[in-house]
């Protein structure tokens, strides 16, 4: 069984994002790039069903779309301890795009299981996982929050409204991997780091797939009023300024 | 031509979300010069039904199948799809929750449609079209060009005003061929929260931290949150030591959410944090530190010791709860 992670690379999530060209356009200076938080999870999680041998996991394979610049972001996972690695070589420019892109990686190789995180810290979108089904009309579960792999078969368990669902679906399928799929993401440790080095990189070009969106401006959130403070000692007053005040409760 | 919203349901009832979805689907629909249908998918009964016509829907198109009565996005995405084509939608609206952000991606790849994704506000224009977005977990909003001739949209929860603005609406039924074939998720298990207010759907929540100090002290929180109907939340270092439920982490990596009132005990106010919460309408923060960064971000505030200040909220809320 061979797993494939996707991941994206993102602002470390402490940037203070900044925008330039008359806000229309991030602005990149001193950025700290940092595997998405949800995709580095899916990867540990994918790392520890091939640690466990009755899995059945035997190959774990990273894809990344982006320009040969965020080979970096692909090296820290390969030095987490993915096998081998796929960058489709393009720069990305909306989810419809990229999840064209990664669908030629799934293509090209033998996959089982494709993992996606449930957003990117970024753009907040939440669309690649699903988008990348679509185009491979494959199946997809989204907001696992525990993956399992028992007598071959993949079990799922996915958040619903105010519960959860064990699911099976066959395989290959697309997993949307939200929170709980793995306690801590692994780190990277000296000998993964040397070992990465001599991992292979496989760089496949783009499909001819155009962006359906784009951003076209940015703006900062609205200021908050300031904090109004009320004296501990007279905590009641808060309630009161809720009920006649801000009229919430 | 029309609007399209995917009215979901809950064990056969609609909630605030879906007239929610309609009231900002007829509103959209006004801003086209065009009709707004919801689309139905599960057993709903016509009274339930006729519910949406109150927030301006004048067509619901129902369907109903034994093999649809769990998510499977893939087949739920083929009949949406069907319906959008049959109705000649232009715009189709979901909500950004758990099944709209795994519908609305597939569609968009079926329909070959520009998806904008947790939108939190009407179009800022129609031609072109453009949508307003939350980015960077709340620290920017975005203005996203949708450039093709359907578009689709996931609303944040609790971002639009309910509208009303009744019709009589028309029920069709729309009938499904379905084999097992086309639905591949099996549900082995279904795990509930019976009886409790979610998270995502409170108006108030009150949520704790690691200035809590132990599990142990969190009763006079669920006290609170008992009394105003509220519901209960953490921050992420009190998930992770156990002391509350993964389910209730609110911030980046956990929950997203809206409600109008947020009350942050004994957090401190992470950039982490914030982005889960920062669009609550208004946010408490009692904290015993007064520089603590969650200050920056509330409207009302108490420095002070959560153990001492929650008695005195408790007793003052018993209290207008009395009157």
């Amino acid at each position: 069984m061979n797993v494939l992670v996707c991941i994206s690379n993102v602002p470390d999530t402490t940037t203070k994002v900044k925008f330039t060209d008359n806000n229309t356009r991030l602005d990149t200076a001193g950025i700290q790039w940092v595997i998405n938080p949800w995709d580095e999870l899916s990867l540990t999680r994918a790392l520890e069903l091939k640690d466990d041998a009755s899995t059945g996991v035997k190959q774990v394979s990273v894809a990344h779309v982006g320009p040969v610049s965020s080979e970096p972001t692909i090296r820290k996972a390969l030095a987490i301890g993915a096998d081998n690695a796929f960058r489709v070589n393009v720069e990305p420019a909306d989810a419809y795009q990229v999840a064209a892109a990664l669908a030629e990686v799934v293509k090209a190789g033998q996959f089982d299981i494709i993992l996606c995180g449930i957003e990117s810290s970024d753009y907040n979108g939440s669309n690649v996982g699903s988008m990348l089904a679509e185009f491979l009309d494959l199946p997809s579960v989204s907001a696992i929050s525990n993956l399992k792999v028992e007598g071959g078969q993949a079990v799922i368990t996915r958040e619903i409204d105010g519960g959860k669902e064990v699911v099976v679906v066959p395989s290959p399928f697309v997993g949307i991997v939200q929170k709980g799929i793995a306690k801590e993401p692994r780190i990277a440790a000296m000998r993964g780091i040397m070992m990465a080095r001599s991992k292979p990189i496989t760089v496949l070009e783009a499909p001819a797939a155009e962006a359906l969106s784009s951003f076209v401006a940015y703006e900062p959130p609205q200021p908050r009023a300031a904090c109004k403070f009320i004296d501990p000692e007279n905590a009641a007053q808060l309630i009161e300024m809720l009920q006649n005040e801000a009229k919430v409760i | 031509m029309s609007v399209i919203i995917y009215a979901e349901n809950w064990d056969g009832k609609f909630k605030k979300l879906t007239f929610e979805l309609a009231s900002y689907g007829a509103k959209v629909a006004e801003m086209l010069g065009t009709s707004l249908v919801a689309v139905s998918i599960g057993k709903v009964e016509e009274s339930e039904l006729k519910k949406l016509g109150k927030y301006g829907v004048q067509k619901v198109v129902t369907t109903d199948h034994e093999l649809l009565r769990h998510l499977d996005s893939k087949a739920y995405t083929s009949l949406i799809a069907r319906v959008a084509q049959k109705e000649g939608a232009k715009v189709i609206v979901m909500a950004s929750n758990n099944a709209g952000k795994s519908i609305a991606p597939r569609l968009s790849v079926k329909l070959k449609a520009a998806l904008g994704s947790g939108v939190n506000k009407l179009p800022l224009t129609t031609e072109p079209f453009v949508v307003s977005k939350k980015v960077f977990s709340g620290n920017a909003f975005a203005h996203l060009l949708l450039n093709t001739e359907v578009k689709i949209i996931t609303l944040m929860q609790n971002s639009f005003d309910l509208a009303e603005n009744a019709v009589e609406p028309v029920i069709e039924n729309f009938s499904v061929e379905l084999d097992g074939a086309e639905v591949k998720t099996v549900v082995k298990d279904v795990q509930k929260h019976e009886g409790k207010i979610l998270l995502t759907d409170a108006e108030i929540v009150i949520s704790g931290g690691r200035g809590m100090k132990s599990a142990d002290n969190w009763q006079p929180i669920l006290e609170l949150a008992e009394l105003l109907n509220a519901a209960t939340a953490c921050s992420r270092p009190v998930s992770d030591e156990g002391w509350r439920p993964h389910e209730e982490h609110t911030g980046q990596t956990g929950k997203i959410i809206a409600p109008n009132l947020y009350f942050a005990i004994g957090i401190s106010g992470a950039t982490q944090h914030l982005a889960g919460v920062s669009s609550s309408k208004y946010i408490v923060a009692i904290n015993s530190d007064k520089s603590a960064p969650i200050f920056e971000a509330a409207q009302y505030g108490i420095v002070g010791d959560a153990m001492k200040v929650l008695p005195k909220l408790v007793e003052a809320v018993k209290e207008i709860k009395t009157k």
